[in-house]
């Protein structure tokens, strides 16, 4: 009398595995059959274009030896789901890891981060100049678009949600059209209003306000859902006790929802970092540190790093990488740190 | 029975009482600020609408309808027009979509079907680190490493499927080992490819969560039925994401058609029709305006805005669409407790 086990009826079975495992064997060996003997293929790309659907034929022949037709249809269909979410993470660690790889060159010395590039020319090596007027620009300029972005958003979502009417509907559906202004248009509309127009000069405040215009409606709307996931019961239950639409708002809608705003805030300021091409027609360039900015070009880092690799020489373009993965760097500590809000938020419901 | 009237009583005399008392003063505040920041944005938005259609009817009127089909750009000479970009901005959003599409698909229902639940947090996280990552590093990636090994892919195609127009390629010589591969450089397929990896997470999370709310009893349903896994995300879970399918499809189409960097990047601009899209050049509405703004005139400036005016109301639209679609297969705006 043996004592029951339980039975797993999730997961793949070692049967499922050793099929796909061999038919994975069988597809490489058949494709270096036909690339060393039978056909004049070359190249990685065409080799993997060869084996996969092979590979799928012959999983689909060894599944087929066992089972029956809808079950070999399940293998197979699932075999290609796992591959495509397979190459899109590889292509994203790739992506990634192709960006710091070649700016690990510029990243592995420290004046790469403490020097601007003033005496650096461009035959100098590494060891001289780095991006520490880009990492100014772009804290500047994105702590300036958050103070306009964040206290204007913030009230406009909160109208939108908490006094319902003709005026917020209007409202809210053209901050929803404006999502889908491009970025490199509203960079055309500062450079046409405030630098043509105007006569500011390119400046980093000029790039701040085509960040805000560009932030805007995203935050806005960000926070928008955020607001409506409160539940009403919890706002009634604060008018039933004789509170005012103000004392509801600041001390029950805001506090239920502040991990959401600040996840939406932080999500928001990681679009706004990375974002080249507003900046691109009204931040001006420039090599020196220029901590002002209201006064002359001031670059950011996505600016920087463009700028460097267009220039086609070799540190340039290491330089590049290396601004680039800063950048990256900057946005996956927000990321992470939105993260890290939102999951307090679902430990305390 | 007997005390019914006495309670209603009371109620009578107080008479018309007013339902919502007068807003205190706080309120009142509240209201007007709130307000006034609603009315900020709304000013500022329309100023933008109103300003971008103001210079670009000066560039119209000029234009006229032309401006629809003239291919060379050279507004000084009042000879311009949109036709060579803005079919160049369509093909690269459509290739872009055409990659993207599968792959979010796959992801999408790999994460909400078949992903261990352990993992299915970090997968969501990394799929949305992804649509968090700079365009200029996709740019970076596109220009240093795709260009350079998506040749094979490129002269695969044009040998092969080179009777298609889509894929010819003028000058190509598939019989000439030695032939100059550069033919395929800064092609319309390569920018497609680069931009097809920046909207993939967009589309990949709104099918996500179209497929995570197709709902348990009909799964188990299909299931007790005796449909293996394929068999009931066929039947149940794809036919309830269509929307979100459909939908995310065209978010990702708007963000596409929108993209400027990595495509500026990587496409060498061309003023003329360009259907070809293995070919080297291509065009963008957004990296014209990139490439022209420093060097246009007043009157050139004006030209580019009603370019980018063409390109928002293209963007508009597909995004009004998608979230029209995605709307309409969603349910409940509001929740409760």
């Amino acid at each position: 009398m043996t004592s029951e086990v339980r039975r797993r009826t999730g997961g793949a079975r070692t049967g499922d595995v050793l099929a796909a495992f061999w038919a994975a064997a069988a597809a490489a060996g058949l494709t270096a059959l036909v690339f060393t003997q039978i056909a004049p293929f070359s190249g990685p790309l065409g080799a993997v274009l060869l084996w996969y659907p092979l590979f799928l034929g012959l999983y689909a022949l060894l599944v087929w030896l066992a089972e029956p037709g809808p079950a070999v249809r399940d293998r197979v269909a699932a075999a290609f789901v796992h591959s495509l979410a397979a190459l899109l993470l590889v292509a994203l660690v790739f992506v990634i890891a192709y960006t710091i790889g070649r700016g690990i060159p510029a990243l592995r010395h420290l004046n790469f981060f403490t020097q601007d590039m003033t005496h650096a020319g461009p035959l100098d090596p590494v060891t001289v100049g780095g991006i520490k007027h880009g990492i100014v620009g772009t804290l500047e300029q994105i702590g300036i678009a958050l103070l306009i972005t964040i206290p204007l958003g913030l009230l406009c979502a909160i109208y939108l949600t908490e006094v319902p009417g003709p005026f917020a509907r209007f409202t809210r559906t053209l901050v929803e059209a404006m999502t889908a202004l491009p970025s490199i248009v509203a960079g055309l509309f500062i450079y046409a209003t405030v630098i043509l127009t105007l006569g500011l000069g390119k400046s980093g405040f000029a790039a701040a306000l085509a960040l805000s215009l560009m932030m805007l409606p995203i935050i806005i709307r960000a926070a928008d859902v955020v607001l409506r996931l409160i539940p009403g019961a919890l706002k009634e239950a604060s008018y039933a006790l004789g509170a005012g639409q103000w004392r509801t708002v600041w001390h029950v809608v805001l506090p239920t929802a502040r991990s959401g705003l600040v996840t939406a805030f932080i999500l928001g300021t990681a679009r706004g970092v990375g974002e080249t091409s507003p900046v691109l027609l009204t931040a001006g360039f420039t090599a020196t540190l220029n901590a002002s900015p209201f006064h002359d070009a001031q670059v950011s880092l996505p600016l920087l790093a463009f700028s460097l690799v267009r220039s086609g020489e070799k540190s340039y373009i290491a330089r590049g990488f290396g601004a680039a993965a800063v950048l990256m760097g900057l946005v996956l500590l927000l990321f992470v740190l939105a993260r890290l809000l939102g999951r307090k938020r679902e430990g305390s419901r | 029975m007997t005390t019914a009237p006495a309670i209603a009583a009371p109620v009578a005399e107080v008479g018309h009482r007013p339902r919502s008392a007068r807003l205190a003063l706080a309120d009142r505040i509240f209201r007007s600020l709130t307000g006034a920041s609603a009315l900020a944005v709304l000013l500022l938005m329309s100023l933008v609408g109103a300003f971008l259609g103001y210079r670009a009817a000066q560039a119209l009127h000029v234009a006229g309808w032309s401006f629809l089909t003239t291919a060379s750009w050279e507004p000084d000479a009042h000879h311009f027009g949109i036709a060579a970009v803005l079919t160049g901005t369509v093909l690269i959003g459509l290739v872009a979509v055409a990659i993207a599409l599968p792959l979010a698909l796959g992801t999408a229902l790999y994460i909400s079907e078949y992903a261990p639940r352990r993992l299915r947090g970090l997968l969501v996280s990394l799929v949305d680190l992804m649509a968090a990552v700079p365009s200029v590093v996709y740019g970076l990636w596109g220009f240093y490493f795709l260009q350079q090994h998506a040749f094979g892919l490129s002269r695969w195609l044009a040998t092969y499927l080179g009777w298609f127009p889509l894929f010819h390629v003028d000058g190509a010589d598939p019989r000439d080992p030695l032939a100059p591969l550069t033919v395929y450089k800064s092609s319309t397929l390569i920018a497609g490819m680069v931009v097809a990896l920046m909207v993939t997470p967009i589309a990949c999370s709104v099918m996500r969560e179209a497929f995570s709310q197709a709902p348990l009893g009909e799964r188990e349903g299909a299931y007790a039925l005796g449909a293996t896994r394929w068999g009931m995300i066929r039947t149940v879970v794809l036919p309830f994401g269509r929307g979100g399918i459909i939908g995310g499809t065209m978010l990702g189409l708007g963000r596409a058609l929108g993209e400027t960097i990595a495509v500026f990047m990587v496409i060498a601009v061309v003023f003329a029709v360009q259907p070809h899209i293995l070919q080297n050049g291509g065009s963008s509405v957004s990296s014209m305006i990139a490439l022209l703004y420093g060097s246009a005139s007043a009157f050139g400036t004006s030209a580019l805005m009603a370019a980018g005016l063409a390109l928002f109301a293209l963007t508009l639209a597909v995004n009004f669409a998608a979230s029209a679609i995605v709307a309409r297969s969603r349910s409940g705006a509001s929740s409760d407790i």
